[in-house]
């Protein structure tokens, strides 16, 4: 059975139509890959797995439990919607750090919230803390930022950031982590940093859903591969035949331009 | 000028029991007015329309009229209108009288600078704490407050000189502030009458207390300089 399972997922802003019957499915420790033109609703997709959209119509699953349904309003509950958020990580092309925080305390502050509801949390408070902040020390450390914990964002370099947005994610746990345009804020230079860490992770079997405009990253790093455009899903497939056989004439246009860009 | 030297103790001792009930003002009205203003900040950012409205006309008014006829109005309507003084005729009345007064009038400014401070904060800073499962009451305090705060020491300092120096507004319903005390050496007060200089030393008051005022707000937008 696949983790996540989105059906007929359909988004307006206003009259304008974004997201037109969105389906996929991702399998457990799949890596998929959402790429497209500006506009065409990579983006959208991606906010509304996250509930920082809601969905018109459709309805997504993980592990075979309905999340969201778009024609039921009791998945709207506040409480309902932060916790079905924690199936997934989101990691923002903006990093959106939170500055007053170190990148060790960015990567502590919502498990530290979250911990205070653990009803053991008074009686066992230093030992929950201590736990939290050596996961999140291990994480920057996987990340490469083992001598970066205690410093501000300001601080530190985009790239640099990002991986810290990324550990951020991570210490949630969640089940899919989901890239949006991870490395477009990013210079040529720093981008690499940042590419590593996410195969990294693919190393480790995380299951994850990239929007990218990186082709080539997209190919070597991704199980499968969704064209959007306009809203639809034009074209979906494993990532080698997607970009060596593309069968609609649309993503062959897509990918011609890419090549010529190099 | 011997007339100085023999009058200043007298009115050194006056104008600091002047000034003392001015303080208490400036610190009453920022107490009450900080949290309020936050409040009625809300209220101008409220989803729901009928809120917004109301509290947007409220603040309209407040700001579009004196300060000094707010002051007049809060003391003299509830005995005038209703027959029923609520204030009472002291020194403990007049006080409560302005520090209302003082309150609402710098809440609706101190909420407009709040609102600024909210709104400039990147819409990014919510969607990073939603996504990691956090509560709207846990996004505000634990992730904006801080760089609100940051953001509005510079116009929020500028209010609160002004506030030191409004204080003296409620010499009109005859507080017992700096200004009055300075004023009563011109009519007669122990042995001294005609005496005009009291009331201009007044100004020294003001400006050591805004000169600490401008430290102070130095030192706490120093303290802020750690993050961006």
């Amino acid at each position: 059975m696949s983790l996540l399972k989105v059906e007929h997922i359909c988004k307006s802003f206003g009259k304008t139509g974004v997201l037109k019957d969105i389906s996929f499915d991702l399998e457990k420790s799949g890596i998929l890959s959402i790429i497209g033109s500006s506009g065409s609703g990579k983006t959208t997709l991606l906010r509304c797995l996250n509930f920082l959209e809601r969905a018109d119509k459709g309805t997504i699953s993980v592990d075979g439990n309905k999340i969201y349904d778009g024609e039921d309003s009791s998945f709207l509950k506040p409480d309902v919607l932060r916790k079905n958020r924690l199936y997934f990580g989101m990691v923002f092309q903006s990093f959106n750090l939170f500055p007053q925080y170190t990148a060790l305390g960015n990567v502590m502050l919502a498990r530290q919230l979250e911990a205070k509801k653990n009803p053991a949390y008074k009686e066992k408070k230093k030992e929950i803390l201590e736990g939290i902040e050596a996961e999140a020390v291990e994480l920057l450390k996987q990340m490469g930022l083992s001598d970066r914990m205690n410093n501000y964002p300001h601080q530190l370099s985009g790239g640099q950031c990002q991986r810290v947005a990324i550990a951020r994610a991570l210490a949630m746990k969640p089940d899919i982590l989901c890239f949006d345009e991870p490395t477009s804020a990013l210079d040529p230079e720093l981008t690499g940093e940042v590419l590593r860490v996410i195969r990294g992770l693919a190393e480790q079997k995380a299951t994850m859903i990239i929007v990218t405009h990186e082709m080539a990253f997209a190919r070597d790093v991704s199980s499968e591969v969704m064209f959007m455009d306009q809203g639809y899903v034009l074209e979906k497939g494993p990532s080698k035949e997607l970009f060596e056989n593309p069968k609609e004439e649309r993503t062959k246009q897509f990918l011609a331009r890419f090549r010529e860009g190099g | 000028m011997d007339a100085f030297f023999e009058q200043f103790p007298v009115v050194f001792k006056s104008l600091n029991v002047g000034f003392l009930q001015t303080l208490k003002l400036f610190a009453v009205t920022l107490l009450g007015a900080l949290p309020l203003g936050l409040l009625i900040s809300f209220g101008t950012m409220s989803k729901n329309k009928a809120v917004r409205a109301v509290v947007k006309v409220f603040i309209w008014i407040i700001r579009g009229t004196p300060l000094m006829i707010q002051l007049l109005i809060i003391y003299y309507f509830p005995g005038l209108v209703f027959d029923n003084p609520i204030w009472g005729g002291n020194e403990g009345g007049r006080f409560a009288a302005s520090a209302v007064a003082f309150i609402i009038n710098y809440a609706c400014y101190f909420s407009e600078i709040y609102r600024g401070g909210i709104q400039s904060i990147p819409v990014g800073q919510d969607e990073a704490g939603l996504v990691l499962g956090m509560s709207k009451s846990q996004i505000f305090f634990r992730v904006k407050l801080l760089q609100m705060v940051k953001r509005i020491v510079p116009p929020m300092s500028n209010e609160i000189l002004t506030l030191v120096k409004d204080t003296s507004l409620a010499r009109i319903i005859a507080l017992q502030e700096v200004i009055w005390a300075g004023q009563s050496f011109m009519k007669g007060s122990q042995g001294i009458s005609g005496a005009i200089w009291p009331l201009f030393f007044t100004g020294v008051y003001y400006l050591v207390c805004n000169g600490l005022l401008t430290l102070l707000f130095g030192r706490v937008e120093k303290k802020l300089e750690f993050f961006r």
